[in-house]
């Protein structure tokens, strides 16, 4: 596997003292999804910023398609799009306008045909002549992605891609995402949600406090955290799980009211299927039913646990 | 040189200017014409002839830089001042173009503007006083190097702005004050010694000296020395703007 982007021994302390990294070292592989996953304040906006050229990082090298982001900044950040966390536009300024911006800043002739097609392949194309303070917020998401495109870039960048974006948004932007992957374009993205980890990576960073916990292969990762549960409401409290149940390594809470059954959705079985046919047969009736995978919260405390 | 980066830039700010042409082009005009109903007309009539010129026609000079110098500022201070507070700065710093290429589009474009405006207050005083302009091309000249210098030095006040406050407080407290004191409306040999030399500390002098000899071939101080104070002043802010890129002053973290 070739490195598309390499980071090596990466530090950054804010002016405010504040260390925000801590001697970081990565490899991204070059046509990989990467996603990179970590609580609120772990570093992983900082760690895009420094890439991109938006925040000095105060040690380290870093290089991008083999250019030095420093020393030859301008044919690194040729190849490189940015899709920020924060939705940071151009209110005032119309979508073709904004777009046919970022095209020209990153050094491209322009080229209305390019533009066209993104526009259209993100559903923009009624959008282009409105000023983007008309937009919803989910069109604004999208018209960022749009200006990280317009360059034609072979590594992506995606702070938050999801973050205030509905359902049916997120699947086509996980689609188009795929589709860029399929021609050629690397993807770095950063997330909380451990689904879109899940459907979207190849490989999955787990950063916190500024430090890279684990680098792993989507696959082996998911064996790992992928646990689920199910807690049913009970009609009718009960006092004790009955005998019939023992074997599905149920937990009884809420004053009798909750059943909880945890399983591993990567496991062959998952067991559900007969727990409620057993509960069925046992006569025990419930009136609702949550799932609940592992949150990252978990997920790190239990990475942190495994380190120590 | 990313040459796409210069011309996006440039045409993104002249589409903003052309947007909103209308109150940028009505406000010189209006004031340019309150200017001369003032002292053109009230006052000017009882002044004598200054060098040999009506004083209608003597101000002509002084209003078209004390435009240009506001305008200036105002354009190149607000024209990178907004990305940074609006946050679109990120793009810029993360395209592949120099901090040269950034200056070039963004004063280029305020200092593009602000000629545009000063030619029509210049068009405007035409229209109050017969004028005659001595040595076109060195007016001209005299226009665009302001028009450059001082939108740097905007450029400069829009990146060290954390506010919008602090964008106004520099053209209001100095820039204004110097203008009016500058020999916009009087010539410094009009003034008591001691002041005269006073006078000779503050910048605008030579700038509306060196641009009214354009006009009458007559300036308060010689040519050459309000030349090579402007080029001096121009040098200055091109020394602030390249320490600014090189150490991300209020730029990056
Ligand atoms: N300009 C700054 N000055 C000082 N500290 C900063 C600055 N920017 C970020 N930080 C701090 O650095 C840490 C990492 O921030 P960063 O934005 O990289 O986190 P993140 O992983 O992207 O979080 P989130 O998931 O909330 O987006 C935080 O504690 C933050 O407060
Ligand atoms: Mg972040």
């Amino acid at each position: 596997m070739t490195a598309i982007v390499s980071i090596s021994d990466v530090s950054k302390t804010y002016a405010s003292g504040f260390t925000a990294l801590k001697n970081i070292s990565l490899d991204i592989h070059k046509g990989e999804i990467f996603a990179l996953l970590g609580p609120n304040g772990a570093g992983k906006t900082t760690l895009i910023n420094i890439i991109c050229g938006i925040v000095r990082a105060s040690t380290g090298h870093i290089s991008a398609d083999g250019h030095d982001i420093i020393d030859d900044y301008r044919k690194a950040r040729f190849k490189i799009g940015l899709v920020p966390q924060e939705l940071t536009t151009d209110a005032f300024e119309t979508v073709w306008a904004t777009v046919t911006l970022s095209r020209g800043l990153f050094g491209r002739g322009q080229n209305p045909a390019h533009i066209e097609k993104i526009l259209k392949d993100l559903s923009l194309w009624e959008k282009k002549d409105s000023k983007i303070m008309t937009l919803s917020g989910g069109m604004k998401r999208r018209v960022m992605i749009a200006k990280a495109l317009s360059h034609e870039p072979t590594i992506l960048f995606l702070d938050e891609p999801s973050a205030g974006v509905d359902v049916e948004l997120r699947r086509d932007m996980w689609e188009m995402v795929r589709s860029l992957r399929a021609n050629g374009v690397t993807i770095i993205l950063t997330t909380h949600y451990i689904e879109e980890a899940e459907e979207m990576a190849d490989r999955v960073g787990v950063i916190n406090k500024g430090e890279i916990i684990l680098v792993e292969e989507k696959q082996a990762l998911m064996r790992k955290l992928g646990k689920k549960e199910i807690t049913l409401e009970l009609a009718q409290p009960i006092s004790a799980i009955p005998d019939s149940l023992a074997h599905h390594k149920l937990e009884l809470s809420g004053n009798g009211h909750e059943l909880t059954y945890s399983y591993d959705t990567q496991g062959e079985r998952t067991g559900i299927t007969t727990l409620l046919q057993d509960l069925a047969q046992t006569g025990i009736r419930f009136r609702d039913l949550n799932t609940k995978q592992s949150s990252l919260e978990d997920i790190f405390v239990d990475l942190v646990r495994e380190r120590s | 040189m990313n040459i796409h980066a210069i011309r996006a830039i440039y045409k993104f700010e002249m589409a903003r200017t052309f947007r909103t042409i209308l109150q940028s082009v009505v406000s010189p005009v209006v004031s340019t014409s309150l200017y001369f109903v003032v002292f053109g007309g009230a006052i000017g009539s009882r002044i004598a002839e200054i060098d040999g010129v009506t004083y209608g026609a003597y101000i002509v000079p002084g209003l078209i830089m004390l435009s240009l110098l506001t305008q200036s500022i105002m354009n190149a201070s607000f024209g990178i001042y907004f990305p940074k507070f609006i946050g679109t700065i990120y793009e810029i710093l993360s395209a592949p173009i120099s901090s040269l290429e950034i200056v070039i589009g963004y004063v280029g474009a305020a200092a593009t503007k602000s000629i545009m405006l000063g030619l029509i207050t210049l068009g405007t005083a035409a229209l109050f006083v017969p004028l005659h302009i001595e040595h076109p091309l060195w007016m001209l000249g005299f226009l665009a190097l302001t028009a450059v210098t001082f939108s740097l030095f905007g450029f400069i006040i829009g990146i060290w702005a954390k506010s919008f406050e602090q964008l106004q407080v520099i053209p209001m407290l100095i820039v204004t004050p110097l203008a009016f004191l500058g020999g916009s409306f009087y010539s410094i040999d009009m003034l008591p010694p001691l002041w005269r030399t006073i006078s000779l500390a503050n910048p605008v002098v030579y700038l509306v000296s060196g641009f009214r000899w354009s006009f009458f071939g007559k300036s308060d101080v010689a040519i050459e020395i309000s030349l090579a104070i402007t080029l001096l002043f121009l040098v200055a802010c091109l020394g602030i703007v390249a320490w600014i890129f090189k150490t991300g002053y209020r730029l990056k973290n």
